[in-house]
């Protein structure tokens, strides 16, 4: 290692660091550009880590290159330097690389319980009643469900901007992990199994929401188009589809979930109110059982339980 | 007969349809018929099956692993650039080279491939090369056993490149979660094959995990007590250990999963009672542990090469012995981590989160002792020295994504993202396969007698380090993008492409790093004559590997050695403590065996029939494995005797400028 070689490996990661800047000034990097309280919260949690972590990692990288140029055995001066059998510096030496960590850890660990509290994708956002969006895994494809507006839509989904949406989710298809990115971490979909989602949106603007978990041969394609709108606006969506669409009920549902790639926007109303309830039941019992089932069970009940307290 | 009585559900249209998947096939049978073909021509197929495939010799075992992982990198990183090439083109209107579900075949074949057959036999390589020789044993505790595992770990290997012939291969990734893992979503013989070679070659780990365990806990020699032991031995007892804990949880999953998909069970499908959660926390119970058998020896490796290279001694080694035996324990009680997302409660993931962050701290510890070995060292910049460097710079940001994916909150936004899979391979490439390549540099001498070419494996170690940050670099910033794993197609409005196109480049650098390890091997093997290592202590070591010459006898030490001191060797060379001055005995070591690779054989058989239901096959395949275990049982002549005059004569003709006992 000679200076020339140290300076040429400086100049090469100034370098690539410039091209990495240059190409990301106005890049859409959602995960950093937040939109919403919970994706600025999850971002702000990977901030602090960062800098706490960069207490120990600076002195590891100072130590590493210095200690390897200060003893490197070419140099006249390392001979005299060399300690062969120092192995064990005072045990209050030895402590510090012990306690250094463990209080940053120990930091680390009150961040980590007080946030997983307040980002618990299930804890509700704000005051006001949330707007319910129940979410279905299709193969491939994300079905959307307003039990309150009665509609449905499907690889798009749309809210008003600055109100509480709680996104009630559970899959039809193998297992899947809903995403979007701008607003807030995701939360994995299972058949059989219903999962919550609290999201906000404090912009108006159109989001990418992803398919987080391989789920067969059209996974790539299931993205979709989360739209924050003002309120007048999504009320008029909302009309909108009541006038234009047809209904969605489990005939129209079998046809819906079967297989397909790559789908349009598509949109249904009115939609049958249990829908949500017999897809997450499919799974629990044959299908005859289940229509005589769902029909005692009072209105609802499926989306105010989670698989998982 | 039915055809499907006699072929189970083979038929002609088993055979690869496209283009790149009849290549490949093509590739398996041809190198197969021609790897075949050379070695009869060379007539090598007799000293092969004498001198190495029924060797019980550890160190053979360890050179056979070695190849056998070396030949499944190759695979695993032809997967690899055939993945960036798809990621790179498949945007837009363009739909890249691959479908789709050939796509998701090359991932899972890739991370199975990678974990199982290159890390794992790479461990297992170094691990019979040099903890006999380490510990002052003269054999392994169980070595027909060892065989044993190394052909179900082959056998493994095999079957997996047979799906490359015959059917396909699983889609449903590397951990191929359930549902889309049973047969109602994924009904071809692919997960089959994922399931059988995985428990094959599970079952070869676990077994050898038990062996090196007892290894080391009996056979060390006299004088070496726990806290005598090289840090090498110390991480690979507390991988081993993990080995025993973890690996039966891997092969109940495997069983459970494969009940589902050939009895119609259902323990883990969408219906019928199935927990698909079950298996997702069953299979990270293993696969956390994994993470931490892979990398401890790659620990154990470092603590060596750095002591010895900086001419001091490890700094804190009770601190280390103290991190090691953190680590095992902890690694149990993080599975959870891997799925933050998937609803369990905020009381629930922060514990994970916690006890995640924790394990950082006996990790950061090690880090900080090995630079402290290096203050005030003499420090010679050989090529473990660099791997190591290499991996200090990228083990440590490689933890700090860790730390981050640790913290719930951002784990929901960079989990199932490109970010993690930029994390991981950070921690597997940077951690695990340097660790091992510094180890395969540093001990390569003791094991062939001669060192291996320095320009070559310098320019190997450049292109790896460069290529490294290139391909998983710009994976970091597309997590961030929202960039999730696994897509084989994305549209141009993401801007990802330009950054899967660095990536790309990025591959092809490791590759060509691959390569010029290959033509190190190669020029070191020609000039060996220049490179011969004469004193059978190179590098000044520590340890007692280095007291033998080089290469290491078969037999090991021609006389026991007693240890007085930690790093044995050296204080025997500074004359802190007397050499060992016993006079020679007889030897007994273990006769060669055909039993351990005809067990495997008929356990592929077993695993090839279950994967296509040729259900007379699969019973022939357990009877017959079961016949040779009962067979070997009644044999009581399985160790010869070399007579002390023998051992003396032997060890006076390779022993030259060494240091005299």
């Amino acid at each position: 290692m000679s200076r020339g070689n140290i300076l040429a490996g400086l100049l090469t990661v100034v370098a690539l660091g410039a091209c990495v800047a240059v190409y990301l000034h106005g890049a859409n990097i959602p995960v950093l550009q937040p939109h919403g309280p919970v994706a600025r919260g999850e971002l702000w949690v990977m901030t602090v880590t960062l800098l706490l972590c960069a207490v120990v990692v600076i002195p590891v990288f100072v130590m590493l290159f210095s200690f390897a140029w200060m003893f490197r055995a070419d140099r006249p001066r390392s001979r005299r330097w060399h300690m062969p059998d120092w192995d064990h510096y005072s045990v209050e030496m030895e402590l510090i690389w012990w306690i250094v960590p463990s209080i940053i850890i120990a930091i680390l660990s009150v961040i980590a319980w007080r946030s997983s509290h307040q980002y618990d994708p299930y804890r509700a956002l704000g005051r006001g009643a949330p707007l319910e969006i129940q979410v279905v895994a299709l193969d491939w494809k994300w079905l959307f469900i307003y039990p309150q507006q009665g509609i449905a839509s499907v690889n798009m989904v749309e809210f008003p901007e600055n109100v509480p949406v709680r996104f009630v989710l559970t899959a039809d298809a193998p297992m899947n992990s809903f995403w979007i990115p701008s607003l807030g971490g995701q939360i994995m979909v299972m058949p059989g199994m219903t999962t919550q989602l609290n999201l906000l949106a404090n912009d108006r603007g159109t989001y990418t929401g992803l398919s987080g978990n391989l789920s067969g041969r059209g996974f790539a394609g299931m993205t979709f188009a989360a739209q924050s709108v003002t309120q007048a606006e999504f009320d008029q969506w909302v009309a909108s589809i009541h006038d234009t669409s047809l209904p969605l009920d489990s005939t129209s549902y079998k046809l819906l979930a079967k297989p397909s790639e790559n789908d349009p926007v598509a949109f249904y109303a009115p939609v049958d109110s249990a829908l949500y309830g017999q897809i997450v039941m499919k799974s629990m019992m044959p299908e005859h059982e289940m229509m005589q089932g769902m029909m005692q069970m009072p209105n609802g009940m499926m989306m105010n339980e989670s698989s998982m307290p | 007969m039915s055809w499907s009585l006699i072929f189970g559900s083979l038929t002609w249209s088993v055979f690869p349809h496209n283009p790149i998947a009849l290549f490949g096939a093509a590739v398996v049978v041809l190198g197969t018929i021609g790897a075949a073909w050379a070695l009869s021509y060379l007539g090598l197929w007799r000293v092969l099956w004498r001198e190495w495939f029924t060797s019980l010799d550890p160190k053979r075992i360890g050179v056979m692993y070695l190849i056998v992982a070396s030949t499944m990198l190759v695979r695993g990183g032809i997967d690899a650039l055939l993945m960036r090439a798809q990621q790179a083109t498949s945007v837009g209107a363009s739909q890249g080279i691959l479908t789709a579900e050939h796509f998701q075949q090359i991932f899972s074949a890739h991370g199975s491939i990678m974990i199982f057959f290159v890390a794992m036999g790479m461990m297992f390589g170094i691990i019979n090369l040099i903890v006999p020789l380490q510990i002052g044993a003269r054999d392994v505790a169980f070595p027909f056993l060892n065989s044993v595992s190394f052909w179900l770990f082959a056998a493994g290997a095999i079957l997996i490149n047979v799906s490359l012939v015959l059917g396909d291969f699983s889609a449903a990734g590397w951990l191929s979660y359930p549902p889309l893992s049973e047969l109602a979503y994924s009904p071809t013989s692919g997960v089959d094959y994922w399931i059988w070679s995985l428990q094959i070659g599970g079952i070869g780990s676990l077994l050898s995990g038990i062996n090196f365990l007892v290894t080391i806990i009996k056979m060390r020699c006299t004088g070496m007590t726990y806290m005598r032991m090289p840090m090498f031995v110390w991480t690979v007892l507390g991988a081993m250990a993990l080995v025993v804990f973890a690996f039966p949880i891997l092969t109940a999953t495997l069983a459970l999963l494969s009940l589902d998909r050939t009895l119609g069970m259902h323990f883990f499908t969408a219906g019928g009672g199935g927990n698909m959660m079950m298996y997702v926390n069953l299979i990270w119970a293993w696969g956390h542990p994994e993470v931490y058998i892979l990398i401890l020896p790659a620990f154990g490796i470092f603590s060596e090469v750095v002591p010895v290279f900086s001419a001091k001694k490890l700094a804190g080694y009770t601190s280390m012995v103290l991190s090691v035996v953190g680590i095992v324990f902890l690694s149990f009680t993080v599975w959870l981590h891997h799925f933050f997302t998937m609803g369990a409660g905020a009381n629930v993931n922060a514990v994970f989160g916690i006890m995640t962050a924790v394990i950082a701290i006996p990790t950061g510890v090690k880090i900080f002792n090995w630079l402290f070995t290096m203050y005030r060292g003499r420090i010679r910049f050989e090529a473990p020295i660099q791997w190591f460097m290499g991996f200090v710079v990228l083990f440590t940001l490689g933890g700090v994504a860790g730390v981050l994916l640790a913290e719930p909150p951002a784990d929901y936004q960079l989990h199932n993202s490109l970010f993690l899979v930029a994390h991981f391979h950070t921690m597997i490439v940077s951690g695990v396969l340097f660790g091992y390549f510094a180890g395969i540099v540093y001990w390569f001498p003791k094991i062939f007698g001669f060192t291996l070419d320095r320009v070559l494996g310098r320019r190997a170690f450049w292109l790896w380090l460069v290529g490294f940050v290139l391909a998983f670099g710009p994976l970091y910033i597309l997590g961030f993008m929202g960039a999730t794993r696994r897509i084989d197609h994305y549209a141009a409005s993401t801007g990802f492409q330009p950054l899967f196109l660095v990536a790309g480049v990025g591959a092809l650098l490791i590759a060509g790093g691959f390569a010029f390890q290959i033509a190190q091997l190669v020029r070191s093997i020609r000039q060996r004559e220049l490179h011969r290592d004469t004193t059978g202590d190179p590098w000044d070591g520590h340890t007692l590997e280095w007291s033998i010459p080089s290469p290491a006898p078969f037999y090991n030490f021609a006389v026991l050695p007693i240890v007085h001191a930690r790093d044995a060797f050296w204080a025997m060379k500074r004359g802190r403590v007397p050499y060992q001055t016993h006079g020679f005995e007889d030897i007994r070591l273990p006769k060669n065996s055909a039993l351990g690779i005809l067990i495997a054989g008929f356990v592929l058989v077993l695993g090839f029939a279950v994967v296509w239901h040729i259900w007379w096959l699969a019973l022939a395949g357990v009877v017959g494995a079961i016949s040779v275990i009962v067979m070997r049982t009644f044999d009581e002549d399985t160790e010869y005797t070399i007579p002390a005059s023998e051992v003396m004569r032997h060890d006076a003709s390779v022993r030259h400028g060494i240091h005299t006992i």
